[in-house]
């Protein structure tokens, strides 16, 4: 490991500029121009910025220093998370360039808050010392709350921002908590300084630390609306503009997952047992919540809203299970998660009207005589979701299931394999509704400009290819976690 | 390079559908055409594998072996042995049927149809070629979705219901197999170093008793849904009656032999103890499937509904066969699960046939038939007599030594399996004798018309192979005879070697 002087360190940190600096530039554009053609512009900075920021991101793969004084650190970790972010914003960008000018939101800064997300995820993502974990996700936080009110007009979407802020403030409180109480317990800061402290043999585990630890799962728990902590998903999910869904449904969770994953596998490593049990009830109660409420819904917006809780649960089957080398399925997980929600939401999107937001199920009658082909894209994400092979869903449900099946955590596996039964049922409704039965209503024609194609297409792809040869992805997530060893 | 023939069969369907997605909608004369010509090639493609089979080896034949995920110990193989090679032969044969009398009755979306069909047949066989574990497995899970859509689409009236069905009761049993499948994975890589899906080193594992009898359980709940055994049946009454008749065809012909396939090629040799130990109760639910099927027939009013149950029935006796783990009573029970491909397929093509003239299924809407439609009704006794196995059609031979491998294993079993036949040929005859004899009562059915050129042809290939395989079953078993009694063999060496103490304590 080598240690920075601050002067020299901006070579590790240029993703994070160049994001910072095309979110800045965006803000003084919308200051500065018509408003007329603002959407297009900034849309395109943001997407040349994410772009480079994700090349530049690639570039850095293998290094591994830790920079200012160790508050920052640059690993493949957080590079794989950095790099996922990015991808996310690049899509989510795309979905919003026909979407933001049909909603009629305020453009310009609708971009540059989706950067400032961003920039939070990268931050919290690619740092071992909890303050500066701490401030990536409230930036990355902030930025959202906004975000989600922007439909103006709409209730919802106001009712939307205002739970996510008053909850969100509530969790990150419970966070900073927990925080302070490992901190006040042990007298440190660094997640891998408090590894080497707590077994080093000083170290008398007490019940304020437990606390500590215990408020910790409840704040993460909440940005990755784990249940009992997921009472504002639905809603928000719901509310919110529908790619903002999207960012949060991947973005958010991603990034939670990351901090999470890199907080509980190297300063709390140690107490596995404890906090293992803890989280073996919530993945159990995330899956079976999230699935069984999501049978009942008959808004698109909200099943998926719930069908990613149950996705959060799948993925803390591994979290509970903590062998190191095998946490990698976790990222591979959040990777393939990504691609089947995203390509799911903006098949939403599409069918979207400005007036008429047809995200009943019943609006998905017939797409398939309609328009066959993105019934087909839709049913391929769908598919996924459900887990059905060859698709890229499968492989990460595959990885995470072998986890827990080789830590003998067989009754998991089982409640979670079933779940994914549960969950078939209301995927295939969809499915259902769009070749099985007539349409009802006119759609009319669908707005498919190439941002859109893009996206979609670009999802279906990655979905496939994960799904057929998952090996070179799982190997790098495998690299990523490589720092735990 | 060896030219990778099971390869090219597998995935020339999938290639097919492809190119069929982008053909014009507007020309279904074309999109069948082409899907026929496809289909022929495709079982022209696969005679090989019966011709240059090797008869003097009971193992893997064809085989391809690349790295697929070699971290992981996924591999991609493939191999037939004398099992899965005739099943494969079966399945192409059934396509081409399938694909040809489908062709007035689907007028809707018909390019979706026929890309649905060629891609259940490139699942269909992967999972009979596969010899990975996992490849086995994606190819397993991948049937379900495109006979969902043929059962959801173009099915019946209660034709969603249906479908779900199908697809969640097939889905429960095999999520508990693949994590069945990893705990052999990860319990092998532990005990011998050697972390591999293949299926051929997993045939080595040692396995302790009691863990056996869990993933036992597992595989076996898995392939009993699907065979169907009594009391997981209940989905296949439901998906037969509602499918369209290529898509009934091909259920009965082949998705059901995954079943059979299922615990002839993983649940037993991979845990033999296990099996068994399992056989009564096995032995016992077949019989019930048997007795209890037949009973149902007798019931039924709709006549696929009652091909359905016969179905139950029939697969009964394979599954009693192969669980009397002899050499008479497996062959009997491979050569049983080709003959009711033919037979009960042929079953289902009949009333698919009667079903376009007239609309409904109702035992009770016909009556007299012989005299409209002479050669249908010829055909249909042929069919009828097969599935009753009578001697001189396929169906004698395969139940015959079904019953004799039986008997020798166990007298009681022997004695109702026995009574099984007797059940059988009631509720055949009766339902063929109030079908197509007696008087004309409906006015309805004075004006139809006898089959088709084209259903000719489709019949004449299913009473040629009843026919053939009863009168010529030498050229079946000489294919299957190496490979089963190796199979056996492979069984008792297990059985007698295997050290109760065990290397690796259930954990």
């Amino acid at each position: 490991m080598v240690v920075m002087k601050p002067e020299l360190a901006f070579g590790w940190i240029m993703p994070e500029i160049v994001i910072t600096l095309s979110a800045v530039f965006i803000l003084l554009l919308s200051a500065f121009r018509r408003k007329s053609d603002i959407g297009r512009l900034a849309g395109g900075v943001s997407l040349i910025g994410a772009g480079l920021a994700f090349f530049l991101t690639c570039r850095l793969w293998n290094s591994d220093v830790d920079i200012y004084n160790g508050l920052y650190t640059i690993d493949n970790f957080g590079l794989f998370f950095k790099a996922l972010v990015l991808v996310i914003s690049l899509l989510v960008t795309l979905l919003s360039l026909r979407y933001v000018e049909r909603e009629e939101m305020i453009k310009g800064e609708y971009y540059a808050l989706l950067l400032f997300g961003i920039l939070g995820m990268m931050i919290m993502v690619s740092s071992n010392h909890f303050v500066t974990i701490f401030i990536g996700l409230e930036v990355m936080s902030i930025a959202i709350y906004v975000l989600c009110g922007l439909l103006i007009g709409n209730p919802r979407s106001a009712e939307a921002s205002l739970k996510y802020f008053l909850l969100g403030a509530f969790a990150t409180a419970f966070l900073l908590y927990g925080i302070a109480l490992i901190y006040g317990t042990t007298g440190i800061l660094d997640v891998r300084e408090i590894a080497r402290y707590v077994t080093s043999g000083n170290f008398l585990i007490t019940p304020a630390f437990m606390a500590g630890m215990a408020l910790l799962i409840v704040g993460f728990g909440f940005k990755t609306a784990s249940v009992p902590f997921h009472m504002w998903t639905p809603d928000v999910y719901e509310g919110a503009p529908t790619s903002i869904t999207a960012y949060m449904a991947t973005g958010v969770k991603a990034a939670a997952f990351g901090a999470f994953l890199r907080v509980f596998y190297t300063a709390l490593y140690p107490f596995l047992t404890e906090w293992s049990g803890m989280l073996w009830i919530i993945a159990v109660l995330t899956m079976t919540l999230g699935n069984i409420t999501a049978l009942m819904q008959n808004d698109i917006k909200r099943m998926l809203a719930y069908s990613s809780i149950a996705h959060a649960g799948y993925i803390l089957i591994a979290f509970a299970v903590g062998d190191r080398i095998f946490s990698a399925s976790i990222l591979f997980y959040l990777l393939v998660y990504t691609f089947m929600n995203i390509g799911a939401f903006a098949v939403v999107i599409l069918l979207g009207r400005k007036e008429a937001p047809n995200t009943g199920i019943e609006s998905y009658a017939g797409l398939a005589t309609r328009h066959p082909m993105i019934a087909l894209a839709m049913s391929v994400f769908l598919l996924s979701l459900a887990g059905v092979p060859p698709l890229a869903g499968f492989m990460g449900k595959f990885y995470v299931l072998s986890d827990a099946i080789k830590a003998g955590y067989y009754w998991l596996a089982i409640i979670g394999v079933l779940n994914s039964v549960v969950a078939v049922y209301y995927y295939l409704r969809v499915i259902m509704y769009m070749y099985f039965k007539e349409p009802e209503g006119e759609i009319g024609r669908m707005d498919l400009s190439p941002a859109y194609a893009v996206v979609i297409v670009v999802s279906i792809w990655a979905l496939i290819h994960m799904g057929v040869f998952p090996r070179s992805f799982l190997l790098i997530a495998r690299e990523s976690v490589n720092i735990f060893m | 390079m060896v030219f990778p023939l099971l390869s090219t069969i597998i995935f020339l369907p999938l290639g097919v559908a492809l190119v069929l997605i982008l053909l014009p909608r507007k020309n279904p004369l074309l999109i069948k055409v082409f899907t026929l010509i496809w289909t022929i090639l495709e079982f022209g493609l696969s005679l090989p594998l019966f011709f240059n089979f090797n008869e003097k080896t009971a193992g893997m034949q064809f085989m391809e072996n690349l790295d697929w995920f070699p971290e992981f110990g996924i591999g991609y193989i493939l191999g037939v042995d004398g099992i899965s090679m005739l099943l494969v032969l079966l399945t192409t044969f059934l396509t081409v049927l399938c694909v040809l009398c489908s062709w007035n009755s689907i007028t809707d979306k018909v390019k979706e149809y026929y890309a649905s069909f060629l891609l259940l047949e490139t699942a269909m066989l992967g999972a009979l070629c596969a010899l990975d574990l996992v490849l086995f497995y994606i190819f397993w899970e991948l049937m379900l979705v495109p006979m969902y859509l043929l059962i959801g689409v173009w099915g019946g009236p209660r034709r969603i219901y249906a479908a779900i069905k199908f697809f969640l009761f097939t889905m429960v049993g095999s999520v508990l197999m693949l994590l069945a499948i990893m705990a052999l994975y990860f319990h092998y890589g532990r005990d011998t170093g050697l972390y591999t899906f293949n299926l051929l080193d997993l045939y080595k594992a040692n396995i302790p008793v009691m863990k056996q009898y869990w993933l036992f359980a597992a595989f076996a709940l898995s392939f009993a849904i699907k065979v169907p055994m009594f009391p997981f049946h209940t989905w296949l009454p439901d998906a037969h009656t509602e499918a369209p008749t290529a898509g009934s065809v091909i259920l009965a012909g082949v998705l059901l032999k995954m079943g059979t396939y299922g615990f002839l090629r993983f649940a037993i040799p991979l845990f033999p103890q296990a099996a068994f130990a399992a056989a009564p109760i096995i032995s016992i639910l077949a019989l019930i499937g048997i007795i209890y099927g037949a009973i149902m027939c007798i019931m039924q009013t709709d006549l696929k509904r009652l091909i359905a149950y016969s179905s139950v029935s029939h697969l009964g006796y394979v599954m009693l066969g192969i669980f009397a783990f002899n050499m008479q009573g497996l062959e009997g029970g491979i050569y049983q699960m080709l003959n009711h491909g033919v037979s009960t397929g042929g079953l289902f093509l009949i009333v698919g046939m009667i079903y376009e003239r007239r609309h409904t299924r109702m035992i009770a809407d016909f009556g007299g038939l012989s005299k409209v439609m002479p050669r249908l009704a010829v055909f249909f006794m042929i069919i009828t007599l097969s599935s009753i196995a009578l001697p001189g059609t396929n169906g004698f031979v395969g139940e015959f030594l079904i019953l004799l491998g039986v008997f020798r294993s166990n007298i009681s079993y022997g004695v109702l399996a026995a009574s099984g036949v007797i059940l059988g040929a009631v509720y055949m005859l009766w339902m063929f004798q109030r079908v197509m004899f007696g008087q004309i009562t409906k006015e309805e059915n004075r004006g139809l018309k006898d089959i088709s050129k084209r259903e000719t042809v489709i019949l004449c290939a299913i009473v040629f192979f009843i026919f053939f395989m009863g009168l010529y079953s030498q050229a079946f078993f000489r294919k299957m005879d190496a490979t089963a009694a190796g199979y056996l063999q492979n069984m008792q060496t297990k059985i007698a070697s295997y050290n109760p103490a065990g290397p690796v304590p259930w954990r």
